[in-house]
């Protein structure tokens, strides 16, 4: 299948380990995966912040990239972008878009999946022949769990991989308190928040916290780095893209 | 300066809507003091209160899952409660006018309050007409908001709550922080000492068990009920088809105030009405359960009009609008009308669970109320109005979206009241880095430049890699958080490298391997017969 990656800006410059697990494990499972050079951020950032105009020639730029027919299948490494795409693209382009960017919204939005939806919906997998031997914790973020409604998928996809040991997160679907731009105008409540999650998950004794999303794993990740808590934050991508013969090494920085 | 010409601006034009009236600034309580960010740093501070407030939450959270997954219908009486509600608001002042006309042909009053100010004129000449200057009140959210007690007050008649908690609230001199459990944030401990202190005549060996406790409370009540001539409700819902009006409790002191008074004043938000009588079977259904976790409120107190020789002898409702209509009126923000203030969403919200009402200066807290009190006050972007504040005090997490029982998207609203906040304050320094990100990330060049100068961003970081420190208004962040530095390349230069391509050929071929090893039998073709 012809799978157009979307790194999002976040893990195009910040993440680019769990972009690069997500191409190479695609090319694992025998697809053809596309980057479409010109792309660049989905703006749910500025919709989230209050901002709808300016993030339209965003919005069109994405439709642009990703619109080509040959394009199968648009895949993200983050459940709050692909959210972003599915949901938030469609209030734009109502808004202040034309009817072209209407259309071309609607023709991406249908194709765009988060890794998890599109591993286990469309290609009907659930056993991506990973091994990562470690005692790993699920934190299920909100976007991916309310907005896309993943559910059980990333917990079935850990579940096959060979030589995890998964343990539940106590309170797993409360929010780790990121929410983009909150993070910084609610600094202390968002801390509050996150305080508990590390709490949570330093209680499981898992090596290695892992989510669907680069956004919610940098706050989390950067929480238990300030407290040195001698865990780490893994994107998913990683963990199901570790195999045998390349194995992921835990010690060698994690992003 | 420009002329404006409009035909708004031109006088009486018939046919055209006025601006419809939103809550007075400074009248009854739609609005706090300082912005959220402010007053929830005090409420974080406060160790009790979280406490109190997480075992609360938590407990009332199991125990509306446990009674709601117990329904088998349940999502189909959410739908069906939701398009109740869509469909009144779509008819609201034909609703309106028919729960009028019915309820004055059963013998009540109806008046129209436009705002707080009108409201607590009407219910003060109401009560001053009765020549008594003490009411009861049952527990209600309207006439908080109007800052009812307070208005009284001031013309020198008390009005003393009835429900347990909001009484705890009113004698502690406090302030409501939850819609349904007032006194959330207060333990027994509190409670008993509040007792001691404000109650006339208490036993001073009162002790902290909840039962006797509710017995001292029981005992002082239930000499007011007997004597006070004049009571003062809200309403959970009027029936527009039969003049009906509805309370739902669980003490029974609601019950009393609204039989055993002379006179009944009940004050009640425009948005309340119901269509039909029947409409009740599906709410009395949704309320109980996402509210306090039960399978039914232990009281329901149904009247209609006046009844010769039982119960109140006069009955007066005053219909509010205090910013309903101006919240109609948005296209997308009127959804927060249909809210039936069962409290599901503060209880299962991270950020109440950690700030506590009071940090939304409203009587109306928590996720709802943070849609809901700017539309009905507005947000004054000139006079750096806390109500703006309020729309971001969420992360978006759409717990709330899951809880509601109407189904009200409130992360939605969310979002659509910051845009309408940012559309309106002009030029500030966070639009025009938004315009600034937005410039860059639409031309894909300047984002790939604007990466590489990110990259310089390494020279700073701490020898693991990271950042800790960072510049204003990202320094919030950086309090609690450590940053990555941003890797010498970013994913695109790496997938357009020959070490990305290398890497993409080796997975490929060891898929492929992979796949020879081990073909899936039941992928095997099945033509062959
Ligand atoms: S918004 Fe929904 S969940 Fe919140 S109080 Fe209103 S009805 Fe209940």
């Amino acid at each position: 299948m012809r799978i157009a990656l979307f790194a999002t800006c976040l893990g195009d410059t910040l993440f680019p380990e769990a972009v690069k697990s997500t191409a190479v494990l695609l090319a694992r499972l025998g697809h053809d995966v596309v980057f479409p050079p010109q792309q660049t951020c989905c703006g749910q950032m500025h919709v989230n912040t209050g901002y709808q105009r300016e993030p339209v020639p965003l919005v069109r730029n994405f439709a642009e990239q990703f619109g080509d027919p040959a394009i199968e299948a648009v895949v993200v490494p983050s459940g709050s972008c692909a959210g972003s795409v599915r949901h938030q693209h469609e209030i734009v382009a109502e808004r202040y878009g034309d009817a072209a960017l209407r259309a071309g919204v609607a023709a991406v939005r249908t194709k765009t999946y988060e890794l998890s939806e599109f591993l286990v919906d469309v290609l009907d997998l659930t056993d991506v022949g990973a091994y990562f031997p470690h005692r790993v914790t699920y934190h299920p973020t909100c976007h991916s769990l309310r907005m896309l409604r993943v559910g059980e998928k990333p917990l079935r996809l850990l579940r096959a991989v060979e030589g995890i040991d998964l343990v539940e997160l106590p309170e797993a679907d409360a929010c780790c308190g990121f929410g983009g731009t909150f993070a910084v105008k609610n600094a202390e409540t968002s801390t509050a928040m996150l305080r508990d999650k590390m709490d949570h998950i330093t209680g499981t004794g898992a090596a290695v916290c892992t989510a669907g999303d680069s956004s919610c794993l940098m706050h989390i990740g950067g929480g238990l780095s300030r407290i040195r808590s001698g865990k780490r934050t893994l994107h998913l991508a990683q963990i199901l893209a570790a195999t045998r013969t390349a194995p992921h090494v835990l010690t060698e920085a994690a992003r | 300066m420009s002329s404006p010409t409009g035909p708004a601006t031109q006088g009486t034009f018939l046919g055209m809507p006025a601006v419809p009236p939103r809550s007075p600034y400074g009248t009854g309580h739609l609005r706090g003091e300082r912005s959220f960010p402010r007053a929830a740093h005090d409420e974080l501070g406060n160790e009790q209160l979280r406490r109190n407030l997480g075992k609360a939450t938590h407990s009332i959270r199991a125990k509306r899952l446990a009674v709601t997954g117990e329904l088998p219908d349940w999502e189909q009486l959410r739908d069906t409660g939701s398009a109740i509600k869509t469909d009144t608001m779509n008819r609201l002042p034909e609703l309106l006018e028919q729960l009028e006309r019915k309820v004055t042909e059963r013998g009540g009053t109806v008046h129209w309050a436009r705002d707080g100010v009108e409201a607590n004129e009407i219910v003060t000449r109401l009560v001053r007409e009765t020549g008594s200057d003490e009411i009861l009140k049952v527990k209600s959210m309207a006439t908080q908001e109007i800052g009812l007690n307070e208005h009284l007050a001031s013309q020198g008649i008390a009005a003393l709550e009835t429900d347990l908690a909001e009484l705890i609230v009113q004698l502690a001199d406090d302030r409501p922080s939850h819609i349904l459990v007032p006194a959330i944030h207060r333990n027994r401990e509190e409670i008993r000492e509040i007792f001691l202190r404000h109650i006339p005549g208490v036993d001073p060996a009162l002790d902290a068990d909840p039962a006797r406790l509710a017995a001292a409370a029981r005992a002082f009540l239930r000499e007011k009920f007997m004597t006070t001539k004049v009571a003062v409700s809200g309403a959970n819902f009027g029936i527009a088809e039969t003049g009906t009006l509805a309370v739902v409790e669980s003490e029974g002191n609601g019950r009393m105030c609204l039989t055993l008074p002379e006179m009944l004043i009940t004050v009640m938000g425009i948005e309340k009405v119901l269509p039909r009588f029947q409409d009740l079977e599906v709410f009395l259904q949704l309320l109980p359960r996402s509210s306090t976790g039960e399978r039914m409120n232990p009281y329901t107190s149904l009247w209609t009009g006046v009844t010769p020789g039982d119960g109140p002898q006069e009955f007066h409702l005053v219909l509010l609008d205090n910013g309903r209509t101006a919240a109609l009126a948005d296209r997308i923000g009127r959804a927060a009308l249909n809210c039936i203030r069962c409290s599901a969403c503060l209880n299962v919200c991270p950020v109440y669970e950690r700030t506590g009402g009071h940090a939304y200066g409203s009587t109306y807290p928590g996720p709802i109320g943070a849609v809901l009190t700017p539309q009905l006050a507005g947000m004054h972007g000139a006079k750096n109005d806390p109500n703006s504040s309020l729309p971001y005090a969420s992360s978006l997490c759409g717990a709330c979206f899951d809880a509601c029982p109407v189904k009200i998207d409130i992360p939605s609203l969310l979002v659509e009241l910051r845009h309408q906040h940012t559309e309106q304050s002009g030029t500030t320094a966070e639009k025009l880095a938004m315009k600034a990100a937005a410039a860059v990330m639409k031309r894909p060049g300047l984002f790939t430049a604007a990466q590489k100068a990110a990259g310089l961003g390494r020279v700073p970081a701490g020898r693991d890699g990271t950042l800790s420190r960072l510049p204003p208004p990202l320094n919030g962040w950086s309090d609690s958080r450590d940053t990555p530095a941003p890797p010498k390349q970013t994913f695109r230069s790496w997938f357009a490298s020959a070490e990305g391509a290398a890497a993409m050929r080796a997975a490929a071929e060891e898929g492929a391997r992979h796949t020879d090893d081990a073909p899936h039998t039941d992928d095997a073709p099945q033509e062959e017969s």
